[in-house]
């Protein structure tokens, strides 16, 4: 690493680098480049690895004749099979959308999901919805795998053996009627008014506690402290400056999509008098939020508790002294609050949930003092719990120890998976009388319980849920239960001894609420299921008493700090049998099927570690054994690792990938703390991170451009001329019809994945696992390119969507033997899946690198309830075949048609691809690119920024990108983190 | 040494060139013709009636003799990509009047009673990667015997065409050879009239029915 290290110095020449191997060029790095697929080429010149392949081979073959592709020269006869009774609105190859509601660390985030005759196919965000605005995220695009997983629990279990509904409800009812007072029922926070009601209908004295592992309770304290009050809302779209102290707003919690949304509209500099806003952040790795920021600080975590104090107290909160700094902390702080100060009434500060309380209430102090409560920051009355994390948690194990609870009911949570590593909580759970645990899979936890009732999934359940903002919103199912799970409503019901369904509890709950019954109530009902939303039921506003004194966060640790974070994909774990979040690539590191022990280049050099290495951490005397992975832009003396991983029974998809980093985390030191010990214990761990497949060949301007916002208003002299370049190849002519472009703005992508996995729901894209990740065979037809500038310690990072570019001139289409790779009327490059076979000319001669190919049979044409979530619009894709991005051929050619049987042209903005419909940021604009008016010909209009990749080899993409820029502050230099 | 082969040899190896090589390339392009692109492999004609289940349904009766609109049942075909089989619903629409005690409609009554569909034989069945929209085409001219043939005339129901890609590209290619006017497009004994490629490429412009550039464009049926 010392060499590295060294050449990171000595390196000044390149301007963009996507890994430290990049950035070095070490030989391991060129030697991998050098092959266009990993491994391949050499794989088969070794004669062990090639009889593996053969025997690999002829395994599948053998599978696939197994599989019913018997030799038969007629097409098989299939059967067609109608309804009995169709139901209404139901129109055979026509997709209906149906409102319902997802419930996020317990808040309701509206939905509209898609239904293919009665199977849910995907979910987008409801328009409608304050928490979602139409968009969503990676979480949210894979649940609906989740529901369609094979390994979801599929019965109720008592004691090891099968059991039914009926008997489970009765159990329930005469076991809550012997525990009376000793009922404790502990599930993940949510916000069910419905569930409520009926949690408190159950014997008096007894207990709803919720426990989420990522609880925001910090948050919920601190502001409880500061201004009496629990729920605070934020308005990013009133805010010229932000100051984010690790606090990854656009991405984490149930509020991240309406944010995200809210920032980014500050961001766009699309007028003749280009206006952004600003984000100062300080966090101790870099987030997806942070690749937003102006100037970003790596700090260790427990080092903001100081610089919200030093904010504080320049900006003059009561009471507060200054503590000291280092001096790049003091310059960051300083230039921070002088623009903080420069815009009262229209900056925000926020301090992120692991955070401590005190941090909070300082951050709320700070708001207060800039004048910002009111117009950027609001408080309303409480929504959820206040305590969803350890207290609630502890003050269950001490009823439990004092043998006060007779039944406990688990609902959602694994908690002998995910309860901090000193709790003991397994030999906790064996000290009640009656367990029952309920959830969507039998788990760590449910092994301890005597019930196991398998819940069904939100898509299969009635319910209700607030959002964050409390607008209540009903949950509807789209399918009955595919195992015939059961809801948290119908188990606190049974209890109860109320055998109403779901249904009836939560119509008769609100038909109490309303007061009404009879045509006016189902009017208003059907509305609700309709819109999403009941109008009218936000959270009334309170008004903020600011406390008079306010404690001092605890000083920056000294030594090494550990850090626990949630995973960015597959987040408390709960999540962890699922193929879409496990093979994402997560923001940044481009991690795949792992999590690692996260260090900083200059704290793996003083260790000695390199990435690959397997570390020994251990804290409070309990160890685990981690990955090592080097980020650049990381606080340095500071491990970060990922909650999530290390299930021991997640299913087929998610046990044993990862280490169990919850095995370590203390209820002391939740999300940091220090006295941990790191000592080598192995190498060359195998880490399939995408961010090695490619390279920039020095190709930094052609691919990436970000500029600042003073670069855009008083241009410098264009280093970069523009050619006119001729081509050889016949012109097509794009003159007529509808000819569809992209243009995807860098400056408010955050890479946050909502797109990739979008497009793996919509376009029927296969699993790969974590050994072909690593060899480079990744199916996404979206992906997100990380670059880095500047020096290691404190890169400046930048995220890049990058699909087919649909190119004018397309290089694949050439040197394609069979044409099965052509072009069309409208300027799409065409894939054609029954032509391919798989000679991968077309993909050597991408030069963007988007195309995919399926090197085995990598879509499941087996498991049953996988089949079911296939977008029927789509072909699923079989061995040997190259595919890519077709701008969601299929919902082009749907609103084609129906604009041509209507007898009308398309509307802009009527075809909207999965990828753009997803993105929290409105990032990517498509559209008809003949249509002057369009959004997208207005953006590819912008000459100071649009501009599209790799424009000298004449390739002429269809998408185009709008230039990354930054607003630095001028006081602090060109760049950020180096502040 | 005798020579292994006389003359006579040179004649059979010459025959065998001249005339044994073309035979076999004969014969092997008749299988591959036979078995990719006739109409046999496809099972077209009266031949091949799909034999459906409780006696199938006569589209010769309900069709040809009660004139009955193709959209009373099939009622999707004008805005959906499949025209619909219809529920068992609508058949006991009329049955549970007409004919409620047949025996023939014992399997009907069977399955609206007990709720279980009836599973009918597909015939017409395209690949996968085919996606076929019935109401682009209905709108734009395209009746439906057309490819259905006539349906009013088939108590049992069988392909008329082969559905070969090389048969839809004939109509994408020069549409203006099978248009109709939208008030014969469910008439099943539709014939074109003499002046059928005038009268078509009217219809064509009047549709508005795009060049065969785009209509022949892969992405139009495939994705």
């Amino acid at each position: 690493m010392s060499k590295e290290t060294h050449d990171i110095q000595q390196n000044s020449g390149r301007s963009y680098w996507r890994s430290l191997d990049d950035l070095v060029q070490s030989s391991e790095f060129q030697e991998r480049l050098a092959r266009e697929f990993p491994q391949e080429a050499a794989e088969l010149r070794d004669p062990v690895s090639r009889r593996s392949f053969l025997k690999l081979m002829g395994a599948s073959m053998a599978l696939s004749s197994l599989a019913g592709c018997q030799f038969a020269i007629k097409q098989p006869q299939e059967k067609i099979v109608p309804y009995v009774r169709q139901p209404e609105q139901v129109i055979p190859g026509r997709a209906l959308y149906f409102a319902t509601t997802m419930a996020v660390h317990g808040y309701g985030i509206g939905l509209l999901a898609e239904s293919h005759e009665g199977r849910p196919t995907k979910v987008e965000g409801n328009p409608d919805h304050p928490a979602s605005n139409g968009s969503s995220d990676a979480w949210i695009q894979a649940s609906i795998l989740t529901m369609y997983d094979p390994d979801r629990s599929q019965q109720i279990i008592k004691d090891g053996q099968p059991s039914t509904w009926a008997e489970a409800s009765a159990a329930l009812a005469t076991a809550a009627a012997a525990a009376g007072s000793g009922i404790r029922v502990i599930s993940e926070p949510n916000t069910s008014p419905t569930l409520a009601a009926l949690v408190a209908s159950l014997p008096a004295g007894s207990t709803w506690y919720q426990y989420d592992p990522l609880s925001a309770d910090n948050t919920s304290t601190g502001t409880m402290n500061a201004v009496g009050s629990t729920n605070t809302i934020y308005a990013f779209d009133k805010a010229d400056v932000v100051v984010a102290l690790d606090s990854d707003f656009t991405t984490t919690g149930p509020t991240a999509l309406r944010y995200a949304r809210d920032f980014a509209s500050k961001r766009r500099a699309h007028s003749a008098k280009p206006k952004m806003n600003r984000l100062y952040m300080a966090e101790p790795t870099p987030t997806s939020t942070g690749t937003l920021a102006d100037h970003r600080l790596a700090v260790k975590a427990s080092a903001v508790g100081s610089l919200t104090q030093a904010i504080a107290a320049a900006v003059g909160v009561a009471g507060v002294s200054a503590p000291s700094l280092s001096e790049s902390e003091s310059k960051w702080v300083a230039s921070a609050v002088k623009d903080l100060q420069a815009h009262t009434g229209a900056s925000a500060v926020i301090a992120g949930e692991t955070q401590p309380a005190e941090v909070h209430a300082l951050v709320h102090a700070i708001n207060a003092a800039l004048n910002n409560v009111g117009s950027t920051v609001r408080y309303i009355d409480p929504v959820g719990t206040m305590n969803t994390g350890i207290n609630s948690l502890a003050a269950l194990v001490s009823e439990i120890n004092a043998g006060a609870v007779s039944m406990l009911v688990i609902a959602d949570t694994n908690l002998v998976y995910n309860a901090p590593a000193n709790f003991n909580i397994a030999e906790i759970i064996k000290k009640v009388p009656t367990v029952v645990h309920f959830g969507l899979y039998q788990d760590e936890t449910s092994e301890l319980a005597q019930w196991h009732i398998n819940a069904a999934h939100y898509l299969e359940s009635w319910g209700d849920l607030r959002a964050f903002d409390g607008t209540v919103s009903v949950q509807q199912p789209l399918i009955a239960p595919l195992y015939d799970g059961k809801t948290l409503i119908d188990v606190v019901a049974a209890m109860a001894g109320n055998a109403s369904s779901t249904h009836d509890l939560v119509k008769n709950f609100w038909q109490g609420v309303t007061g009404t019954d009879g045509y006016a109530f189902d009017k208003n009902w059907q509305i609700a299921l309709h819109d999403g939303i009941v109008p009218n039921t936000a959270a009334a506003a309170t008004t903020p008493t600011l406390a008079t004194s306010f404690k001092a966060p605890a000083a920056t640790t000294d030594g090494l700090e550990i850090v626990f974070r949630a995973d960015p994909s597959i987040r408390d774990g709960s999540a962890a049998n699922n193929g879409w979040l496990q093979e994402v690539p997560k923001p940044v590191t481009k991690m795949t099927w792992d999590n690692t022990a996260q260090l900083s280049p200059k704290t793996a050099e003083k260790l000695g570690l390199k990435r690959g290495d397997i570390v020994k951490l251990t804290l409070e005397g309990r160890s685990v054994d981690a990955p090592v992975f080097v980020v650049p832009g990381q606080s340095d003396d500071t491990v970060v690792v990922h909650l999530g991983y290390g299930r021991t029974k997640a299913g087929r998809v998610g046990s044993s990938v990862g280490f169990n980093a919850y095995a370590i985390r203390p209820s002391t030191s939740l999300w940091h703390g220090a006295g941990v010990e790191i000592t080598k214990v192995g190498e060359d761990y195998k880490l399939a991170s995408t961010q090695m497949h490619t390279d920039l060949e020095g190709r930094d301007y052609d691919i990436y451009r970000a500029k600042t916002l003073d670069e855009l208003i008083n241009p410098h002299e264009e280093k970069h001329a523009h050619h006119e370049i001729i081509s050889l190849f016949p012109e097509w002519d794009y003159s007529k019809g509808y000819q569809w472009g992209m243009s995807i703005d860098l400056n408010v992508c955050n890479g946050c994945n909502a797109c990739v996995v979008a497009c793996q729901a919509e376009n029927n894209i296969p699993v790969v696992g974590k050994e072909q990740v690593w060899m480079g065979r990744e199916m996404h037809w979206i992906r997100i390119d990380t670059y880095f500038s500047g020096d290691a310690e404190h890169p400046e990072i930048y995220q890049q969507p990058v699909a087919c570019m649909q190119c004018e001139h397309a290089p694949c289409e050439i040197v394609c033997p069979v044409a099965a790779t052509v072009h069309d009327a409208e300027g799409i490059n065409n894939m054609v899946y029954n032509r391919c076979v798989g000679t991968k000319y077309c993909s050597n001669n991408c030069p963007y690198k988007v195309r995919r190919f399926n090197f085995f049979q990598y879509s499941d044409m087996e498991t049953p309830s996988l089949k079911l979530q296939r977008n029927p619009d789509v072909t699923v894709r079989t061995r040997g075949v190259m595919e890519k991005c077709n701008y969601c051929q299929q919902r082009i050619n749907e609103a084609r048609i129906d604009a041509r049987t209507q007898g009308r042209e398309i509307k802009d903005g009527e075809v909207v691809t999965a990828c753009q419909q997803a993105c929290p940021t409105q990032a990517i604009v498509f559209g008809n690119i003949n249509d002057p008016s369009s959004k997208v010909v207005q953006l590819k209009a912008l000459e100071k920024t649009s501009y599209t990749m790799l424009d000298p080899l004449n390739t002429k993409p269809r998408t185009s990108y709008l230039a990354k820029l930054t607003n630095p502050n001028p006081e602090l230099g060109g760049t950020h983190g180096d502040a | 040494m005798a020579q292994v082969f006389n003359r006579r040899a040179n004649t059979i190896a010459r025959l065998s060139i001249f005339v044994g090589v073309p035979v076999v390339l004969l014969i092997l392009i008749s299988v591959w013709w036979y078995y990719t692109r006739s109409d046999w492999v496809r099972d077209v004609g009266p031949a091949h009636a799909v034999v459906q289940p409780g006696g199938g349904f006569s589209h010769q009766l309900h069709v040809g003799g009660l004139k009955m609109d193709c959209r009373y049942c099939h009622n999707s075909v004008e805005v959906s990509s499949s025209a619909n089989i219809p529920s068992t619903e609508t058949c006991m629409g009329c049955h549970s009047q007409v004919l409620h005690e047949s025996p023939k409609l014992e399997f009907v009554r069977n399955s609206y009673v007990n709720e279980e569909p009836i599973q009918w034989n597909k015939v017409h069945d395209l690949p996968k990667f085919v996606y076929f929209n019935h109401s682009i085409h209905v709108a734009k001219g395209v009746g439906c015997s057309s490819c259905h043939g006539n349906i009013a005339s088939m108590p049992v129901v069988y392909k008329t065409q082969a559905l070969y890609m090389s048969w839809c590209l004939d109509c994408h290619r020069a549409p203006e050879q099978f248009l109709r006017p939208q008030s014969e497009i469910f008439n099943t004994t539709w014939t074109p009239p003499a002046d059928q490629i005038e009268q078509g490429l009217k219809l064509k412009e009047e549709y508005g029915i795009r060049d065969s550039l785009q209509l022949t464009n892969c992405s139009i049926c495939h994705r």
